[in-house]
């Protein structure tokens, strides 16, 4: 359940206010409220289309919302343009002016602001050397990698020394290694400064792995929001189970053949215990039995999946050091599965 | 093996790119770029006052006689003036079109700007300068449209001053410069709304998130990049006022251009080597204009 109130007793950074915004008939944010507390880090996941995006640029003020309100730091900025915010972007392209240099394009925040040429310059080169950046002042950005441009873009967006710094699928054009490495640089950053950062993403393990609470979206809705831990084990429902992570989703039906419920619950395919031919089930857990549909290798482990019944296929991870010898894992072998009943997270409909 | 296959391929290559490149490369080369050479020739020559022959041989008498004689003087730079002159206008009311063009206008209203810029390319360029004559002949629509407006007066001050007015806008520079401004509008806007639709919205966002007003961004940001398109509509709005010999022997006071000068003296005058001389003069402005451009860093964004 989207939570209106914020859970801190702080001013929140960042506050929406059942925000609406439609383009046509298309509604990319339905009345959306949530509040971000100053200094956190904060994601706003969901897949393509789901309202992220749209939330992001109004709050940046690139947009208006058709209803709703939206402050920051308490101040009503529903109406503020985005030069008088005081919110700095980091742009999914980057967005570097092309005919100035790196130092310049650093110092732009400045300049506009009528800042003397020298104390602009010292500013930038700081700036520059804060993102490891210190020799390339006087190139242009086309001459810099992917990721130099991205370090660039981030000391330009931080040198007005922002209240919150909005960051948009900011590795979203890096390469994987890169990925990594900014992942831990960007969270070291934020904690040094203590900037409340909001970030747009589409990668649920960035999500998880940086941010201090995340905001699942989906078309145009918050689905859940939590910190990554309670939105992994906890999912609340069929789409953040999905979504974050894997997890088998287990509809009302299925589940009424399986636990006799009736309540549609996820479980993770780590939490699915394999069990051995004449093995006994342990007390009190569920168990059913099904049919291998197939097998991936994984290394660490491999994933299986077991047909438990006409329209129910579960995936069960299975590693070969922990999982003990169940042998003739192929495909059409007849398992056991067995899971304890509070693995079964129980989902909102 | 392979080698000879992979070379063979590499050669009816070659060949095909010689087959499809050899007519405009003649074209070029021979045809256009052999008869400039020949012109540019014909004005390190003379010609023979008594005789009135040219004589092949080298001398910079015909540009001495160009650079030195007043009236010659005169006409170079009543050209360059005027190229300069409607330049700058051109550029001034072809910024905003250009920039609701390829910034604000939605996809109908964008092609009917457009089509709005090209349409009067589809009209004989002689029957608008006639139809320019007309429409600022002493009786005409131009002077009737001021009269109504009661702006008579205006229109009879602007022709009382001196050097540009005349005793009507069809026999003026001010009719003259109009007529050019409206001509070579269309290529000015074009590659203005070009470079202008390359700007990425996000820059102008990048721009305005971190703090710069709307007039900023316009400074900082819009102009720098639309420069590219601003030097290469001005290289055509300047060149054609530079060459175009029409427009001045239609409408506008009597006063000799290149252009003129360049098709008098081939023809009736007879004189080629100055004609010659003349035409290298649009040549070196532009040249001269190209290097200013980019010491001003019009080309640095491209």
């Amino acid at each position: 359940m989207p939570r209106a109130e914020p859970t801190f007793d702080m001013t929140p950074a960042i506050e929406l206010r059942a925000t609406r915004r439609a383009f046509g008939s298309v509604i990319a944010l339905d009345s959306v409220s949530l509040a971000i507390a100053p200094g956190e880090f904060f994601a706003l996941l969901g897949p393509s289309g789901s309202g992220k995006t749209t939330c992001l640029r109004l709050i940046a003020g690139f947009d208006q919302p058709d209803s709703g309100t939206i402050l920051l730091d308490g101040e009503d900025v529903t109406n503020t343009p985005p030069f008088a915010r005081n919110v700095n972007t980091v742009f999914q392209d980057y967005a570097l002016f092309p005919h100035m240099t790196v130092a310049e394009n650093v110092a732009y925040g400045l300049r506009v602001r009528g800042i003397a040429a020298a104390g602009r310059a010292q500013q930038a080169a700081a700036m520059l050397d804060l993102v490891q950046l210190g020799e390339f002042g006087a190139r242009r950005p086309h001459q810099l990698s992917g990721g130099q441009r991205q370090r660039v873009a981030l000391a330009r967006a931080l040198i007005n020394r922002p209240k919150v710094l909005l960051l948009d699928e900011p590795l979203g054009a890096l390469d994987l290694k890169l990925r990594e490495e900014m992942q831990s640089e960007l969270k070291g950053l934020q904690q040094r400064l203590g900037i409340t950062f909001v970030f747009v993403t589409h990668d649920q393990g960035e999500a998880l792995s940086m941010a201090d609470r995340v905001a699942v979206f989906s078309q145009g809705r918050v689905e859940q929001l939590d910190t990554p831990r309670e939105l992994y084990n906890r999912p609340q429902t069929a789409f953040v189970a999905s979504f974050v992570g894997s997890a088998n989703v287990v509809g009302r039906d299925a589940a009424q053949v399986l636990t006799g419920s009736g309540h549609a619950f996820a479980i993770r395919p780590e939490l699915i215990e394999l069990l051995a031919a004449g093995e006994p089930a342990p007390d009190g857990s569920v168990q059913c039995s099904g049919e291998v549909v197939n097998v991936l290798y994984h290394g660490a482990s491999s994933r299986l999946r077991v047909k438990v019944d006409e329209r129910t296929t579960l995936a069960v991870a299975w590693s070969e050091s922990t999982g003990g010898g169940v042998p003739g894992l192929t495909t059409g072998a007849r398992v056991r599965l067995a899971w304890r009943p509070e693995y079964a997270v129980p989902l909102r409909d | 093996m392979t080698g000879r296959a992979e070379f063979s391929l590499q050669g009816r290559r070659a060949f095909y790119f010689a087959l499809l490149l050899a007519p405009p490369l003649l074209w070029l080369g021979i045809v256009y770029l052999g008869s400039l050479f020949t012109l540019l020739l014909q004005s390190f020559y003379a010609i023979d006052e008594f005789t009135a022959r040219i004589v092949p041989e080298f001398t910079l008498a015909t540009y001495r006689q160009l650079l030195t004689r007043p009236a010659h003087v005169d006409i170079i730079l009543r050209t360059l003036l005027m190229a300069v002159a409607v330049t700058m206008a051109a550029a001034v009311i072809a910024f905003p079109v250009a920039l609701y063009m390829a910034r604000y206008a939605g996809p109908r209203t964008k092609a009917l700007f457009y089509v709005g810029v090209m349409l009067p390319m589809w009209t004989s360029y002689l029957v608008k300068v006639y139809a320019w004559r007309l429409i600022l002949a002493k009786q005409g629509i131009a002077s009737w449209g001021f009269e109504h407006l009661g702006l008579m007066g205006a229109l009879d001050k602007a022709l009382a001053v001196p050097v540009v007015g005349g005793p009507s806008l069809a026999s003026s520079y001010i009719g003259m410069f109009v007529v050019f401004v409206y001509m070579w509008l269309p290529f000015m806007i074009l590659p203005l709304a070009a470079a202008l639709e390359r700007v990425p919205a996000s820059l102008l966002q990048a721009s305005a998130d971190l703090g710069a007003r709307p007039g900023q961004t316009f400074r900082n940001v819009v102009l720098p990049l639309a420069l590219p398109g601003l030097a290469a509509g001005s290289i055509f709005t300047f060149s054609l006022t530079l060459g175009d010999y029409i427009i001045p022997s239609v409408v506008g006071a009597p006063g000799y251009f290149i252009g003129m000068m360049v098709y008098q003296q081939q023809g009736t005058a007879g004189n080629l080597p100055l004609a010659a001389a003349f035409s290298v003069v649009p040549i070196v402005l532009i040249g001269l204009y190209l290097m200013l451009a980019r010491r001003l860093g019009a080309f640095d964004a491209l």
